[in-house]
């Protein structure tokens, strides 16, 4: 599964949205309903899943489906 | 000046019923929910049983991440909270949001989260821990969350005092809206603590029966062979109403809120005062509150817990505070087939006398075969509901450390 598929599926889970909502410039609080600490949660199942280490000031960047997928491409080296 | 409240709606959500009519009916019939638990391996257990809630399936009632976002109290709370909502009828479009309060109470929490995420923390370290292990643990979080779910900004807090939690949250209700801090209050409690730690802590204090052999049989308030008090959880929720707006609206009206009494202890961290006079203070503080005299009262639905020394206390109590019209008394233990849900406690009892004052029934407290006589020689409805005349009735919760509640209702009479 790509990286693409892969974030947009953990998203899809974790705030329980559709597929179609799931754009990359969708922002997780304003347009897929996410509460304060849901993108908290986020971050940590990107680290979960993808295997790897995401920092405070970086998670912090990590407000939108593009940025989330932009950054764990980066971290994975693609 | 004070003004009146009455009761509005009602919601329940236990192993007995999951709404008013059919708990109501459970416990007139002398229905048991008591069974053994099957959530965990009760194996290495001195205790096998509790009022377990079968077949619960959150995402009946949830999103699922929804679902997976509250711990279980929660959810209980806000199922029962929905149930009374729709039951009071008001449509919450046509009433200022601001003056609607939430007042709930649970006596220990997210007890399951708690647990899960220190197992988190054990097996994968504090980086893992859950974000929401504190907004899903703490036992507030059930008042914030109805708030956000029905948009209510009125008044909004919990209120912790172990197993008369919701006996205070109710009674707290009650006083914001007499006093005209709010309009409407939805108030109640919820309680989800039928976990291996929960249980086996319980069980340590020698607080619990061991009848694990006859679960149906174990919680037995008052009975000679009573040997400590079954676990339960779930949720009873309450919406108090000023009398104006309700009767304007042409409100179903459930009862008449009379008065509250609020008393300590003072005596020891978990048992009652043996002489009862905690209690005792209580219920008359009750009395005086809502203007009345001693011999008005119908029927006590008393704490009854089922542990030895409890429900002696509460009958000397009972007797200090009434003389000899306590003989006179209809007395009972929902308990006796709930068991018992700590900070839930209070208000599905409270629902219980509710309905006791509405349709002048008195549900009866089973497995009373062989009254632990002479300390509890009171008239406590054995096994059989009655048929009666309840003008005034009182609640009553106790907790663990010596926190006392009396909450007294009156028949609604316009």
């Amino acid at each position: 599964m790509s990286v693409e598929q892969k974030v947009k599926e953990i998203i899809m889970d974790e705030l329980g949205v559709d597929e179609a909502a799931v754009v990359p410039e969708a922002s997780f609080i304003n347009d897929l309903g996410a509460d304060s600490l849901a993108t908290v949660e986020l971050v940590m199942k990107f680290e979960d899943e993808f295997d790897i280490k995401i920092e405070e000031d970086e998670a912090e960047k990590i407000t939108t489906v593009g940025s989330a997928i932009d950054f764990i491409k980066k971290q994975l080296g693609e | 000046m004070k003004r009146r409240v009455v009761v509005t709606g009602m919601g329940v959500f236990t192993e007995l019923g999951t709404d008013v009519e059919g708990f109501y009916n459970n416990l007139l019939n002398g229905v048991s929910g008591i069974s053994t638990i099957e959530r965990f391996d009760t194996a290495e257990m001195s205790v096998k049983i509790a009022g377990e809630i079968k077949n619960f399936d959150p995402e009946k009632y949830f999103e699922k991440n929804e679902a997976k976002r509250l711990d279980r109290f929660t959810q209980y709370a806000l199922i029962a909270a929905e149930s009374a909502i729709k039951d009071c009828g008001l449509d919450l479009n046509s009433v200022d949001r601001d003056r609607f309060a939430v007042i709930t109470a649970s006596g220990i929490g997210g007890m399951e989260t708690w647990q899960s995420n220190y197992k988190v923390m054990l097996e994968k370290g504090p980086r893992r821990v859950s974000p929401l292990f504190i907004p899903m643990m703490i036992s507030d979080i059930a008042a914030g969350r109805i708030s956000m779910k029905w948009d209510l900004k009125g008044p909004n807090y919990s209120v912790t005092s172990a197993c008369a939690s919701s006996g205070h949250a109710i009674g707290t209700a009650f006083r914001t809206i007499q006093y005209g801090d709010a309009d409407f209050a939805i108030c109640g409690g919820a309680e989800a603590v039928i976990t291996d730690l929960a249980i086996a802590g319980f069980a340590n204090m020698k607080a619990l029966s061991t009848r694990n052999d006859e679960p149906q049989k174990a919680s037995r308030p008052f009975d000679k062979d009573r040997d400590g008090f079954v676990m339960g959880e779930g949720s009873g929720m309450l919406i108090l109403e000023e009398y104006e707006h309700a009767v304007k609206r042409g409100a179903k009206i459930y009862a008449e809120m009379a008065g509250i009494g609020f008393s300590g202890d003072a005596k020891d961290i978990v048992a009652p005062d043996p002489e009862g006079n905690g209690a005792k203070r209580a219920m008359l503080a009750a009395v005086a509150d809502a203007g009345i005299k001693p011999e008005d009262i119908d029927h006590i639905n008393t704490h009854g817990t089922s542990t030895p020394t409890g429900d002696c206390a509460e009958t000397a109590g009972i007797k200090l505070a009434f003389g000899e019209h306590a003989y006179k008394i209809a007395i009972n233990s929902t308990k006796s087939m709930t068991g018992h849900l700590l900070g839930a406690a209070g208000a599905i009892e409270l629902i219980g006398t509710i309905k006791a004052v509405q349709t002048d029934t008195v549900h009866p407290t089973i497995n009373l075969d062989n009254q632990d006589l002479p300390a509890c020689d009171l008239n406590y409805t054995p096994n059989k509901f009655i048929n009666r005349t309840v003008k005034y009735a009182i609640s009553n919760t106790f907790g663990f450390g010596g926190h006392n509640a009396s909450i007294l209702v009156k028949k609604f009479e316009g």
